[in-house]
């Protein structure tokens, strides 16, 4: 089982952490800066769901578009995975802030930017039954 | 109760390891990734399963005393991902990901990465693991000493310098203030004589390593490691942990 198993296991703990038993609404946002596989992801965090008997009424996982914002001179940009090469790509897959090591400002060349959206997985909502 | 749920993942995968120590010091340049990289490394040839985990991702270097490329460093996924071998030492750094590229990390982005990482490397199996951190006091110690605090164990490292130990005091308060009762105490390039001051601070002095002339005799490949003039300080250190 892959990287996803990891990511979905700490979203099942935080739910059962938070005594989080029954749960109505779970949104899920996945950054695309990580291709996240979702079908993989969907498929543990199911496993994972049923195994420590959480019960979710509507689980919905979207994807949110990466935005970086660069500190020097304000410019912001979209960044997709699929304008770089595999071994970039994989390397933000496993850490998305290794961005850092490849990536610039595309309008002033600064390395120091910030990733302000769409870096990985979080829980957008939950809400208890 | 923290809302990031890699947090949670972190918990718990730090929580099954029976023993996991943070190795820190305030003053950079003591020999901090040195002392974690030696240790790590000597306990792992003693049949104890050890890791290695390099927590200063804007500088790595425990690879280079290792000896190991970080194109060479590759992970497999098992749940998470598993630490690479390099003989018996489970070991894991973000150079392999970063490559030799500068990393400009600012404020909770090296938090990012620190839960990140320590939510996914799955250290299964791992008895002893040796977190070497960046000098000062950044987000990876701050979240390692106020959120990680029941988790890890402290090791601080001193050289007997003024400028050094004056270092060292400030914080030991903030660990103290933070609830670890007792904090592991290394002199690095000394020869003893900072016992009396981790007595009278009331620190757990473990032991000392002798300064040498020609450090790069020791590092650089597991070989020179293993045949390293300080090995029986590390081991006489490694003894009382």
């Amino acid at each position: 089982m892959v990287h996803e198993w990891a990511l979905a296991e700490s979203i099942v703990l935080f739910l059962e952490n938070n005594g989080f038993r029954k749960i109505k609404t779970l949104k899920i946002g996945l950054g695309i800066l990580q291709s996240v596989d979702k079908e993989i992801f969907n498929f543990s965090l199911q496993e994972l769901l049923k195994d420590k008997g959480l019960i979710v009424e509507t689980l919905e996982i979207v994807d949110e578009n990466a935005e970086l914002v660069c500190n020097t001179c304000g410019f912001r940009w979209g960044l997709s995975p699929e304008s770089m090469n595999e071994a970039v790509k994989e390397s933000i897959h496993f850490v998305p802030e290794s961005i850092h090591a490849f990536a610039k400002c595309p309008k002033c060349g600064s390395r120091d930017f910030s990733i302000i959206q769409g870096r990985g997985v979080r829980i957008i909502e939950v809400t208890a039954e | 109760m923290i809302s990031d749920p890699r947090f949670h993942g972190a918990v718990k995968r730090l929580g099954e390891i029976p023993k996991v120590y943070l190795v820190l010091s305030s003053k950079g340049g003591v020999g901090k990734s040195l002392i974690s990289t030696l240790l790590s490394y000597y306990s792992s040839l003693k049949e104890v399963p050890t890791g290695l985990l390099d927590l200063d991702f804007t500088n790595p270097s425990t690879h280079i005393i290792l000896g190991v490329k970080p194109g060479e460093i590759s992970y497999k996924e098992e749940k998470g991902l598993e630490p690479f071998k390099i003989g018996k030492l489970s070991y894991f750094s973000i150079i392999s990901f970063t490559r030799d590229n500068p990393l400009v990390l600012k404020g909770d982005e090296a938090r990012n990465v620190m839960r990140e990482v320590l939510s996914i490397v799955n250290w299964t199996g791992v008895q002893k693991l040796f977190i070497d951190t960046p000098p000062g006091l950044g987000d990876e110690q701050l979240e390692a000493i106020y959120n990680l605090k029941s988790l890890v164990k402290p090791i601080v490292v001193s050289t007997p310098h003024n400028l050094s130990i004056q270092s060292v005091l400030r914080l030991v308060k903030i660990l103290r203030d933070a609830g670890f009762s007792e904090i592991l105490f290394v002199e690095n390039m000394g020869n003893g004589k900072l016992e009396a001051f981790a007595d009278a601070e009331g620190l757990n002095y473990v032991g000392y390593i002798p300064f040498v002339e020609n450090i790069e005799s020791c590092i650089g490949s597991t070989l020179k490691i293993e045949n390293c003039v300080l090995k029986q300080y590390f081991e006489a250190i490694l003894s009382k942990t």
